[in-house]
């Protein structure tokens, strides 16, 4: 168990528990709560993990702030879709997409990195915004490639869809390739974030987390910051276009809203700070209320206000437009009460 | 005498039209300990951000084993063997005591890019780190986080960083300076210990006159940026430059 979880255990009871649940949940969402939307949301939420995680790498142990991590979400989702246009459907095309679009991220963060570490942090920033900003609008123009603004869909393996079936019944879910395609996000998810997880609690890791606390006595004790810097930048990079890619074969469909826009970036931005940044495990809650929230919070705000119906102002208020609202001011209220994250806070009480 | 490991010539840096280093020339040889004495502001600091590359020089050469190594980075200088502890204490302060040393000793292991080991698996690692600390008694401290540390501690964490680095060429900043009457023999031992070694070079900025006398082979007084004075101990504060401008003052009463 301490190998598996690199030695970095939860350090609290109700952060193992809140951990232990939610893992529970996930390996057995197909059963526990059967259902079209239930499984889709649990499948988001095992993406999300790992894409916030690659981002967590990034910004809570590198101390590095990037807008591109969309950006590299979609390279490995849209290699995913091409390849599978281009070579027909197939397991080989899955892997020829998700390796070539990790690999083309890599690449990207390498020319980023190496381009705009070397100078200034901020500069990086800035750099990240223009490059996502310049590949959001090739992609929407290049229309005969990516499909533009309708995107691609495209066809996964027969056996991870609902008309394959390899038996009956288990527990009145039905034995389909939709459950094959479910269990393979959630397995593909799990290995990545143990490995994300291993990387922040290697020499490497630590490193960087020198980097993040000091980089001036960082060099001077014989780190190449920049060196670092970058190959950091170009491991998130990869691992967020993997997770990409299990969004493609998840959805056998990609887009630049389903996957390029900024708020899709800004979903990753308030996941890491509200599960608490530079802990790996943050991730995993804030990816799993986020994505929650954003499922539910407009049909919970849609009975509320039906409840409240007739009283002034309140149906307004809660109606379920005004679910953004809601959620910028659980966004803040959560910021403000737990500066270091849920799992900060989790880990401080003790 | 053997060919000098480190030496700087004609050395110079100018802040807009403030020169806080002046064609400084001067060579240091292993097995020598060569205390550097000047007031306040005399560009004692400088001197050594030029040497480990902290500040690009305006003008002149760092020479390292007789190669010249001033277009280098700190991270190449400090490979090769120039090691700094900082005046002004320059620690990872959210990581454990234990942790900011290890990571030295991992620098020098050059595990830095192993991804896929867990790092409290390397207990040679540990182990080294553990022993610095011994050296320097913070082994009482190891799983403190540094920003908790006493001043006095992180003084000592600072030279422990040194230690750990074990470079050909020391460089330390006031070590003593801040710590307490209990504190600072340990680090004038270590120091001490180092000259014993025969095998190290060792550049200090200190202003107590009893630690130069029992430690220095060797004083160069910089003022106001240019070399003042350079030779054996005695001879140098006999020299009416520092009789007059630092014995008097600075040197005893700091
Ligand atoms: N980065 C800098 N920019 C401008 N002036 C500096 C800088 N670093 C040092 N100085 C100036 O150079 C002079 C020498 O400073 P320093 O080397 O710290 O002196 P010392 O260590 O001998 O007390 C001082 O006048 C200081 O103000
Ligand atoms: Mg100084």
């Amino acid at each position: 168990m301490k190998a598996v979880l690199s030695g970095d255990m939860p350090r609290s009871v109700p952060l193992t528990l809140i951990l232990g649940v939610i893992l529970v949940c996930l390996a057995l969402a197909p059963f526990l709560f059967p259902g079209v939307r239930t499984v889709d949301t649990a499948a988001r939420i095992c993406i999300f993990v790992v894409l916030v995680a690659s981002y967590d790498l990034l910004l809570g142990y590198g101390g590095i702030v990037s807008f591109a991590h969309t950006m590299f979400f979609g390279i490995g989702a849209y290699g995913v879709a091409l390849a599978s246009t281009h070579m027909g459907r197939g397991f080989d095309a899955l892997l020829v997409g998700s390796v070539a679009g990790a690999g083309v991220a890599a690449a990207l963060a390498l020319v980023i990195g190496l381009f705009s570490l070397r100078v200034r942090a901020i500069f990086f920033a800035m750099i990240t915004l223009a490059v996502a900003s310049a590949v959001a609008v090739l992609v929407s123009q290049l229309s005969g490639l990516t499909g533009g603004e309708d995107g691609l869909t495209f066809q996964t393996p027969r056996a991870l869809g609902p008309a394959f079936k390899f038996g009956d019944e288990l527990f009145g879910v039905k034995l389909n390739g939709k459950l094959l395609a479910y269990y393979l996000i959630f397995l593909g998810s799990l290995i990545l974030f143990l490995l994300m997880l291993r990387v922040v609690n290697s020499p490497f890791g630590r490193v960087l987390q020198a980097i993040r606390e000091n980089d001036f006595r960082a060099e001077a004790i014989g780190y190449r910051v920049v060196h670092y810097r970058v190959a950091a930048t170009c491991l998130s990079a990869a691992v967020a276009a993997l997770a990409g890619s299990l969004y493609a074969i998840w959805l056998r469909y990609v887009g630049p809203d389903t996957a390029l826009s900024m708020e899709i970036m800004i979903d990753i931005l308030l996941m890491v700070v509200i599960g608490g940044m530079g802990t790996m495990y943050g991730a995993v809650i804030g990816a799993t209320l986020l994505v929650i929230a954003q499922n539910y919070l407009q049909n919970l705000m849609g009975v509320a206000s039906g409840v409240v119906d007739g009283l002034p102002v309140l149906p307004e208020l809660l109606s379920a437009d005004r679910w953004l609202l809601w959620l910028g001011v659980l966004f803040i209220l959560s910021v403000y009460f737990f500066p270091t994250g849920v799992v900060g806070r989790l880990r401080a009480r003790k | 005498m053997t060919p000098p490991i480190l030496a700087t010539e004609d050395l110079t840096v100018r802040f807009g039209g403030h020169v806080a280093v002046d064609a400084v020339t001067c060579a240091f040889r292993a097995g020598e300990l060569t205390a550097i004495v000047g007031p306040n502001g005399a560009g004692k600091t400088t001197y050594f951000n030029l040497i480990s590359g902290q500040i690009p020089a305006s003008a002149g050469r760092v020479l390292l084993r007789g190669r010249n190594i001033s277009g280098q980075s700190v991270s190449h200088r400090t490979r090769a063997g120039i090691g700094r502890a900082f005046q002004l204490t320059n620690l990872f302060p959210n990581l454990s005591v234990l942790e900011n040393v290890r990571l030295v000793v991992q620098a020098k292991a050059g595990q830095g890019f192993n991804l896929l080991s867990m790092a409290s698996r390397h207990a040679e690692l540990t182990d080294a780190a553990e022993g610095i600390l011994a050296r320097v008694r913070l082994l009482d401290n190891r799983d403190q986080v540094v920003s908790e540390l006493s001043h006095g501690n992180q003084r000592k964490l600072e030279v422990a960083l040194l230690i750990a680095l074990d470079p050909d060429v020391y460089m330390f900043d006031e070590p003593t300076a801040g710590m307490s009457v209990d504190e600072a023999p340990v680090v004038l031992e270590l120091i001490a210990a180092l000259k014993e070694q025969k095998d190290r070079t060792v550049l200090l900025v200190e202003h107590k006159m009893d630690v130069i006398r029992t430690l220095a082979d060797r004083i160069i007084v910089l003022h106001n940026g240019a070399l003042a004075a350079d030779g054996p101990p005695a001879e140098v504060m006999a020299s009416d430059v520092v009789q007059e401008a630092y014995m008097g003052r600075e040197l005893e009463d700091v």
